[in-house]
């Protein structure tokens, strides 16, 4: 007996090489301003095609959950499952490698350039952009809620819920994951009984 | 402003970067940013290795480059090290930062997450996984609030909302690549029109 996953989670693509998996990582990170997580989902589920939407929630769920940098787990996972711990080194490296170097130029820069009234509206009006980059992902995986075993209602309240709680109220994380993502859990193990 | 910090660091003091910096690793549930009033702390008031001025740069220029979030955290490495007086001391500091703000994490995460793949079956990962769903969506959208707020919240900053608004609904609704949506963010912001 070797169960494979159910046919809707199984993403159609997956890299050709680690050398593909580290072009890949560089790629989308160094798409990524302000952040990386939007462009992961954009890069790896709708231009590749090497993961579902389904699969980029879950994974993030975990990334989010263990200690150390969001989209640093997530290539951690998904190169691991790829290739093992090559895989896993290698999108590691994608990820960070390039970026570094380019933000210590920046950072040695920077003294020469904070100045310039262009150069910080530039940066505003990333800003926003990555603001609206963030939202518009939370949009398209609030789409992936419908086949979710939580059942829909309690989804659009947890999903509420989280809202107030983390952006307006500012609770700490830790506390409403516990709560919130709790509540979810049970009701994901209800749902997959049923 | 403050005075320039000249600092002699000796290997003990390395080692106590490199070792708080393990336990933040551990810490950063939600990311390394989630540690930043840590760092701070331990930084800034405890031992005097960055100024005030130093702190906020790593974190600002950061957020603008491109790359993940946590490459803030090489940039402080970066300037304990110019404080140090070297540019050699500067690439030891980005080395000690940044591999203790990841080892421990990156070994918890790869573990974890093969043992979860090995394991993707049982009904308790999998409840898991999809009950965090509805909470992955609304983190999500208070991420992208808060982004959007740190530009300014009041009502003479209308165009920054506009303009992360549109971004989001283009990047939802198409498949338009976000490095035009950055680049027209950028320039609307450096022609001084947000």
């Amino acid at each position: 007996m070797n169960p494979t996953l159910p046919a809707p989670l199984a993403a159609r693509h997956r890299p050709a090489s680690l050398r593909a998996l580290f072009i890949a990582f560089t790629w989308l990170a160094l798409q990524g301003f302000g952040g990386v997580l939007a462009v992961v989902q954009r890069e790896l589920v709708e231009r590749k095609e090497w993961l579902t939407q389904e699969e980029f929630v879950e994974d993030w769920a975990v990334a989010q959950v263990l200690p150390g940098p969001n989209v640093v787990n997530l290539a951690l996972m998904f190169g691991g499952r790829m290739f093992g711990l090559a895989g896993a080194l290698t999108a590691l490296a994608g990820l960070l490698a390039v970026p570094l170097v380019v933000v210590v130029l920046l950072a040695v820069l920077h003294a020469h350039f904070a100045a310039s009234p262009a150069v910080e509206g530039a940066l505003r009006g990333m800003g926003a952009v990555s603001a609206g980059l963030i939202g518009a992902l939370g949009l398209k995986l609030a789409g992936a809620l419908a086949t979710n075993p939580v059942p829909l209602a309690w989804s659009i309240a947890i999903g509420i819920a989280g809202f107030v709680l983390i952006a307006l109220l500012q609770v700490p994380l830790l506390y409403v994951m516990l709560v919130l993502g709790g509540l979810g859990c049970v009701l994901a193990w209800r749902g997959l009984a049923a | 402003m403050t005075a320039p910090l000249q600092l002699v660091l000796g290997w003990h003091d390395w080692l106590t970067l490199f070792s708080h910096f393990l336990l933040l690793s551990l810490m950063s549930v939600g990311g390394a940013i989630s540690t930043t009033s840590e760092m701070h702390r331990f930084l800034v008031e405890q031992h005097h290795w960055l100024t005030q001025a130093q702190f906020n740069d790593s974190i600002a220029i950061a957020q603008a480059a491109p790359g993940p979030n946590v490459l803030f955290v090489a940039l402080m490495g970066w300037n304990v090290g110019m404080n140090a007086g070297s540019v050699a001391a500067a690439v030891l500091g980005v080395g000690v930062t940044m591999f203790g703000i990841l080892l421990p994490s990156t070994v918890l995460t790869y573990a974890a997450s093969q043992w979860g793949h090995r394991n993707r079956h049982l009904r308790a990962v999998r409840a898991f996984k999809q009950g965090m769903a509805p909470l992955v969506v609304a983190l999500l959208m208070a991420t992208a609030w808060i982004l959007a707020s740190a530009g300014g919240s009041d009502a003479s900053h209308w165009r920054l909302w506009l303009l992360s608004l549109v971004s989001g609904l283009i990047i939802w609704r198409t498949r338009l690549h976000l490095l035009w949506i950055l680049g027209a963010g950028a320039l609307i912001g450096a022609l001084q029109l947000l």
